[in-house]
This record gives C-alpha cells, structure tokens and sequence, in this order.
C-alpha cells in the first residue's frame, strides 16, 4: 500500500515536470502529438501478457522476470487496450498535457 | 473514456486486503470486473445502491474485491437469492454474477424460472465453456468435439447458447459479448444495470488453463485471438450467409424489449387486495 501511494506522488510530481520541460526543450519533429505516460502496478502483475501480444505499435517489451516493460513510451498512442484488458489492473495510461503555450514556434 | 480508468476501478476495489485477486493469470474475469465497475461508474451509482452477488465458481470470488454490498451464495442459488433481495429491497440495483455451469446446469432451472418472471435484475454469466475452478469437467457451453477433463477424447454433447435460452425463456434484454470487446461489453453491461426487467448479459471469456490447454488454446493470447476471429456483430451477422456464419458466434444486443416487471406487478397485486405501503421496501 505504502509503495504504491509514493508510486502515485511521484508520478503526479513527474507530471507537473514533463510539462515545465516541454516549454523549455522546444518542440522536435512531433509536435501536437498526444503523448502518454504509461505506469505498470508490479505488485498486482501476473505475467499474463496479453498487454503485450495486443499492443497495436508494438511499445511492450518484457523485462527478465516476464512482466511488461513500455520500452518505447513515445510511441504509445493512447489506445488503452493494455489498460482496458488488463485483467489484474496493473496498468495504466495517463495522457501528458502540456502547456498549449508550449506548443507554440 | 475516463482519463485514469485504472484510478477508477481502484476506487470501487476493496483494495487494501484482497489484491492481486485470486485468478488465474490472463483470465477473463478480472476484464469482466473492470467492465463492470465502469458501467456502474457511468450510471453515477453510488457503492450504496449496488448489491452484487454470486454462486459458486470461480466467478463467484467477484463479489469479494469490489466495495459494494455483495454476497456470495451457494451453487447455481444466487438467483434465487437476488430475488429475495429484490423483492425485500426494490430500490437496490441487483446484480448477479455466475459462471456457464453456474448458470444454466446447477442453477439452470432458477435461471429460466427468473428470466420468465421478468424480476427487475441483471446477470452477468461468464462463459468460459469449462468448469475452471473445479478441475475442467465439461458444462452446458462446452462445444462438441473439444476435450474437457471428463471428456478426454472429445465432448460428445452438443452445447446449447447462453444468451438464446435467455431470450427463449423471457428475458427483457440480452446481449452477448466477450472479453475481447471491452468496449462493447461496457455498453452491454451498462444497458443491462439500466434496463427495467431481466437482462442477461453473456460474457464469452478464457480459461486457458482448463479449456484452452486441452484445445490447443493454451494461453490467454490465443484465446483471445480466437474470441476477436469467431465474434460477429449481429448487424454483421445480418448480412452473412448461414455458410459464412458457421463456427462463429454473435455479439452485440440480441433482444430488447418492454415488459411489465414482476415488483410492479406484485405492488398492484398488493394494492388491489388492500395490503398497506405497496411501493415502500418491507
């Protein structure tokens, strides 16, 4: 319980920083992409793998234990079928929002 | 869509004693519970108004995990016992949760006596075409010719449909999804919790591990795989040649109609012989 509430803050505090990097870095080649941040509950996976058979681009990979692992995060387009079909709820996707100021040239 | 929908189900969970849950890796009953939960999340129940409860099986743990006023009951009983609920407590929404063998073998003489009666409940069977938890018997749903623990060279009966003997026996609304289609079973099960009268939802689900090993479908990826090959919507299925329909099976709402609901009824009977309060809760 107390792993996954810190999980929870640290994510909430690595939120407000991903939009704060986004005004400074600039924008690359993909700008106005939806972006998406993707948590994996460990304590409640099973290994079942059905995220990572299904996953339309292919982000998921497998970590030496067997449980998943978003190797290409960017790419993830939010369809939320891991999440969706996950039948532990051990994952979750969360859309980044940036600053729509950020955005701007 | 919810934009944290695991944040969500997280919070109906009775998370703090019971997690992970009790089920097999992959298997379709914890998608089912996640549907489940994002229906009642929609129709803005509160945990208060809902009692879910359950018969003997492996789909009978559900109540467990969530946080509403559950029940878990004895084989194939669960209707009867939802019955009870229903009538003593019109104003709960009623939900029941059985497996293929819970449904339709043990307690397959209440499912369609209940289903005739047009009681104002909702039940969600999952069919997984396997007795799962106690070892992998043949059910009612297990197709003919696939292998079972007690039918190892090839089940010689023939299965008969959830969802067809729903519709055959009364209910007001029947759908039929699986666990592949998350979206549409949200849908079903939403309309199914809306509906006044006796919905059916029919989950087509996985247990790789006592079904799908023994026929060649060994993990919940094929399984699925299968699931996502062999559904068929039913607006599909219009357009399909008896040929082309042939080993599939559809999903979608298959009957939705007005009845006259059994509570209803009851309080006029009340009423007309001149008992007292016939809309309050007992």
């Amino acid at each position: 319980m107390t792993r996954k509430k810190k999980r929870a803050t640290a994510t909430e505090k690595t939120g407000a920083r991903a939009s704060n990097q986004d005004k400074s870095s600039g924008n690359g080649p993909g700008v106005g992409k939806k972006r998406f941040r993707q948590i994996v509950f460990k304590d409640w996976c099973k290994k079942c793998g059905i995220c990572r058979a299904f996953c339309p681009k292919n982000v998921i990979g497998q970590d030496e234990s067997g449980g998943p692992v978003f190797e290409r995060p960017e790419d993830c387009i939010g369809c939320r079928f891991c999440e969706l079909h996950c039948p532990d709820f051990a994952i979750t996707v969360q859309e980044i929002h940036t600053d729509p100021a950020g955005d701007l040239p | 869509m919810p934009q944290e929908v695991t944040k969500l189900i997280h919070k109906y969970l009775r998370r703090d004693k019971k997690f992970p849950h009790v089920w097999c890796p992959g298997c379709g009953n914890g998608v089912v519970l996640g549907s489940l939960i994002r229906a009642i999340d929609r129709l803005g129940l509160t945990k208060d108004e809902v009692v879910l409860a359950s018969g003997i099986g492996c789909s009978g743990r559900m109540p467990v995990y969530v946080d509403f006023n559950t029940l878990h009951t004895t084989h194939g009983r669960v209707l009867t016992f939802a019955t009870g609920i229903k009538l003593a407590k019109p104003s709960m929404t009623v939900i029941t949760v059985m497996g293929d063998g819970d449904a339709t073998a043990i307690g397959g003489n209440h499912f369609i006596h209940a289903a005739r009666r047009n009681l104002n409940l909702t039940a969600i069977i999952i069919n997984n075409q396997i007795y799962g938890m106690t070892g992998g018997q043949f059910s009612p749903t297990t197709p003919y010719g696939s292998k079972a623990a007690t039918a190892p060279y090839g089940h010689i009966e023939h299965a008969f449909s959830i969802a067809e003997l729903a519709v055959t026996a009364g209910a007001a609304f029947v759908g039929r999804g699986t666990v592949f289609h998350v979206q549409l079973l949200d849908r079903l099960i939403e309309a199914a919790v809306m509906k006044r009268g006796f919905s059916v939802v029919e989950v087509v689900s996985n247990c790789h591990i006592q079904f799908g090993r023994r026929n060649e479908m060994g993990n919940p990826v094929t399984m699925m795989e299968w699931m996502r090959d062999h559904a068929v919507t039913v607006g599909r299925a219009g357009e399909m040649s008896p040929e082309e329909l042939d080993g599939k099976f559809t999903i979608g709402i298959l009957i939705d109609e007005e009845k006259p609901v059994y509570t209803e009824e009851y309080d006029r009977i009340r009423e007309r012989a001149g008992g007292s309060d016939p809309a309050g809760d007992l």
